[in-house]
């Protein structure tokens, strides 16, 4: 809440919960309460570009997770496949490459269930106006007990699939510079195939969940915080979604390529980041087109819309539904999130059923090394969007640089038109601020499901404030909850 | 030499050879006395002070005191486990550890013994020195935030390796492990063949490019606490 001069009025949400570390919402209205202005400001953990300058370079993919609880897998294998270049392991062994893979199809099958049953769910059943005190995963649970189990069974199988490649549920040390420290176990490999049936059967029932609920509301996302926008992922070679590795494409609003196949090492020559005097997070944009307009969206959204296809059978037939729905154009609407979120779950359990019963995944070729480098650029799908490691070290093996890109801060911009777009919607000419009003932005920016959401989050119960203060400074209206 | 001395270690009596210290007889019966600078195989030092035990009733490092008939040995008491719990804070506090990424978590002696002692967190407050990383060496990397100076390596590399690689230099808390060098590891005739560098029991002194190679589950700490393989193989009798 912060008192405003010349007629003009700042609502301010502070702090945003769910979301990476404290947040905040600035609406900025004019005499007439129109939305002049709408940010979300998000303070990142920048600290960590700095303070691992010095340090060894293979302490990278197991010190650099630690900037995140609920998806430091990413973080970890983005590292690793960074510290790959230095070692010149780039090229795993097979028993390498698909122990790192399950282990990244786990993160997203946990991360993405954890979003969608605990934290969004209740937004879903229960209505943005429902009384805020059901709003939560317990209610859910009481009401729907057998999605709550789902939710909670989902995202414990995710993560024993972390556990049993990374050696622990968070922050495990499994990948090493140019492999793995271990290999999948016939013990472990069945005590996985145990309850791979049923998570299957669930995944689907989640896909048919968030489907139901956006062709249910299609007029209302039309307009809930969308907009067009460039989209950006890595792409498999043949034009498949890969989430773990590929070239980078970034496509526009109508699905036309920007630029396509870029070789991981030299994302620099096609993407740059603007600071922005208000908020602690860089802004990345396109180079080609400018900070302007070249900003893009990242995540299930901005894959499911890159990707030519899916390889595996029944996520592809859910993406081709889901294509449908915007006549096989890139799809732009902000709460079709959760259904491309599911669709990624859907695929993650199959690629996790095809790995399970790879015979490579008891191989004992787990590493290999070449040609030291003294850079190396790592870049994968991580649950929330593309996300960027870049390092550079000396010759004593110490590094002297580091550039971290993740998922939120490149949905930072698109976050902010979200914002933006529901306040013009639901703010404005208003003079009375409701406790669904302050949902509904929330519910905007919870759709990208910003990173460290998970960590901060309050089962439901939002810390959140908002203050309507007039041109004097004379406070109109007032609405808080408290954790 | 065939004399056997009996003596007594919390009441439990055990027999010992002359010219043992109080240590080297407790580890032979199964005894667990909690240390970090004592290391069998190198001259005893007395530094860490984390095996103290009172002797006949006196204060003394189990490590460097030798064993004597009629000797009465106390060792888990719970003003000796507090004190020692204390010094292993006082360990954590004036340096900079940071297991969660310390490529030694898992096979580190003093977070072995932190967690033997349920230690979750210093009680002190945290000391945040500013300390540098030698890595000019090819093979060999110094990181001086986590050295707790218990001249392991200085031991070693003197007695073991016959090379005088580590030293200590300075004084007080500006007290660190030096090398023979003016400046640089890379500069001594330290090799990645030398014993000392397996002496070091926290992840001070490293072989460059070996970390987490070994998974979590399968670490030296990961399944038993230190000090279970003496108990388990000791012969009280």
């Amino acid at each position: 809440m912060v008192a405003t001069t010349n007629k003009t009025r700042r609502v301010v949400i502070e702090p945003v919960t769910r979301v990476e570390g404290h947040g905040k919402v600035t609406i900025l209205l004019d005499e007439d309460n129109k939305v002049q202005q709408a940010r979300l400001h998000i303070v990142e953990f920048r600290g960590f570009e700095r303070f691992i300058q010095g340090r060894p370079f293979w302490e990278m993919p197991v010190a650099v997770q630690r900037l995140c609880g609920i998806c430091p897998v990413s973080h970890h294998l983005c590292a690793a496949k960074a510290v790959d270049w230095l070692v010149g392991g780039e090229q795993l062994t097979p028993t390498a490459e698909k122990i790192r893979r399950l282990m990244h199809y786990g993160q997203m099958f946990q991360s993405h269930s954890l979003h969608f049953f605990h934290l969004c769910s209740p937004d879903l059943l229960f209505g943005f106006d429902a009384d805020p005190s059901i709003r939560n995963i317990l209610s859910v649970a009481a009401k729907f007990p057998e999605l709550g189990k789902q939710g909670i069974l989902m995202r414990k199988y995710g993560q024993e699939i972390i556990q049993a490649t990374a050696g622990k549920k968070i922050h495990g040390t499994g990948a090493i510079p140019g492999g793995v420290n271990k290999n999948l176990s016939l013990a472990e490999r069945d005590a996985l195939l145990k309850d791979l049936d049923q998570m299957i059967e669930w995944s689907r029932g989640a896909v048919k969940i968030a489907k139901d609920y956006t062709v249910e509301h299609l007029e209302m996302a039309k307009t809930f915080g969308s907009f067009d926008s460039n989209h950006l992922s890595i792409i498999r070679a043949d034009g498949a979604m890969d989430l773990y590795h590929g070239g980078l494409r970034a496509i526009d609003k109508d699905g036309n390529n920007i630029f396509d196949h870029v070789d991981n090492q030299n994302y620099l020559d096609y993407l740059a980041e603007e600071v922005r005097d208000w908020s602690y997070m860089k802004f990345p944009f396109i180079k080609s087109i400018g900070p302007e307009d070249g900003w893009y969206r990242v995540g299930p959204l901005a894959r499911l819309n890159t990707c030519d296809f899916i390889d595996t059978p029944e996520a592809e037939a859910a993406r081709q539904e889901f294509m449908a729905v915007t006549d096989n154009k890139p799809n732009n609407l902000t709460l079709a999130y959760h259904w491309a979120r599911m669709i990624e779950v859907l695929h993650s359990i199959e690629k996790i059923d095809q790995l399970l019963h790879d015979s490579d995944l008891q191989g004992t070729d787990l590493v290999v090394r070449g040609e030291r480098r003294q850079e190396g650029i790592g870049i994968l799908e991580a649950p929330r969007g593309t996300l960027f490691h870049h390092y550079r070290i000396d010759e004593n093996d110490q590094v002297t640089m580091c550039n971290l890109i993740v998922s939120t801060t490149s949905n930072n911009e698109p976050m902010n038109r979200a914002v933006q777009r529901v306040a013009e919607e639901y703010i404005s000419e208003q003079m009375e601020i409701t406790e669904g009003m302050l949902n509904r932005v929330e519910v905007a920016i919870r759709a990208y499901d910003p990173c460290l959401s998970c960590a901060t989050h309050a089962m439901g119960k939002m810390p959140l404030e908002i203050t309507l203060v007039d041109a004097e400074g004379k406070v109109l209206d007032k609405r808080s909850k408290s954790a | 030499m065939s004399q056997t001395i009996t003596l007594k270690i919390d009441g439990v009596e055990i027999k010992a050879q002359p010219g043992q210290k109080v240590i080297e007889a407790a580890d032979a019966a199964g005894v667990y006395i909690p240390r970090l600078c004592h290391k069998p195989g190198l001259e005893p030092f007395g530094s860490c002070r984390l095996c103290t035990v009172l002797a006949n009733g006196r204060p003394c490092s189990a490590c460097t005191t030798p064993v004597v008939e009629g000797m009465v040995v106390e060792n888990e008491t719970e003003s000796l486990q507090n004190f020692r719990k204390q010094i292993i804070e006082m360990l954590f506090v004036e340096g900079n550890h940071f297991c969660m990424f310390c490529e030694k978590s898992g096979n580190c002696e003093l977070q072995a013994v932190a967690y033997r002692f349920g230690i979750t967190a210093p009680t002190f407050p945290y000391q945040w020195p500013h300390r540098e990383v030698d890595a000019s060496h090819p093979d060999i990397l110094i990181d001086h935030n986590r050295c707790i100076l218990c001249g392991r390596c200085v031991r070693t590399s003197r007695d073991l390796d016959g090379k005088h690689v580590f030293d200590f230099v300075g004084r007080g808390c500006e007290k660190k492990i030096g090398v023979n060098a003016d400046s640089r590891l890379a500069d001594t005739n330290a090799d990645i063949s030398d014993q000392a560098l397996d002496a070091c029991p926290v992840g001070a002194l490293l072989r460059k490019q070996t970390a987490y190679q070994t998974p979590i589950g399968q670490r030296l700490y990961d399944l038993e606490p230190i000090g279970s393989e003496i108990e388990s193989t000791g012969n009280t009798n």
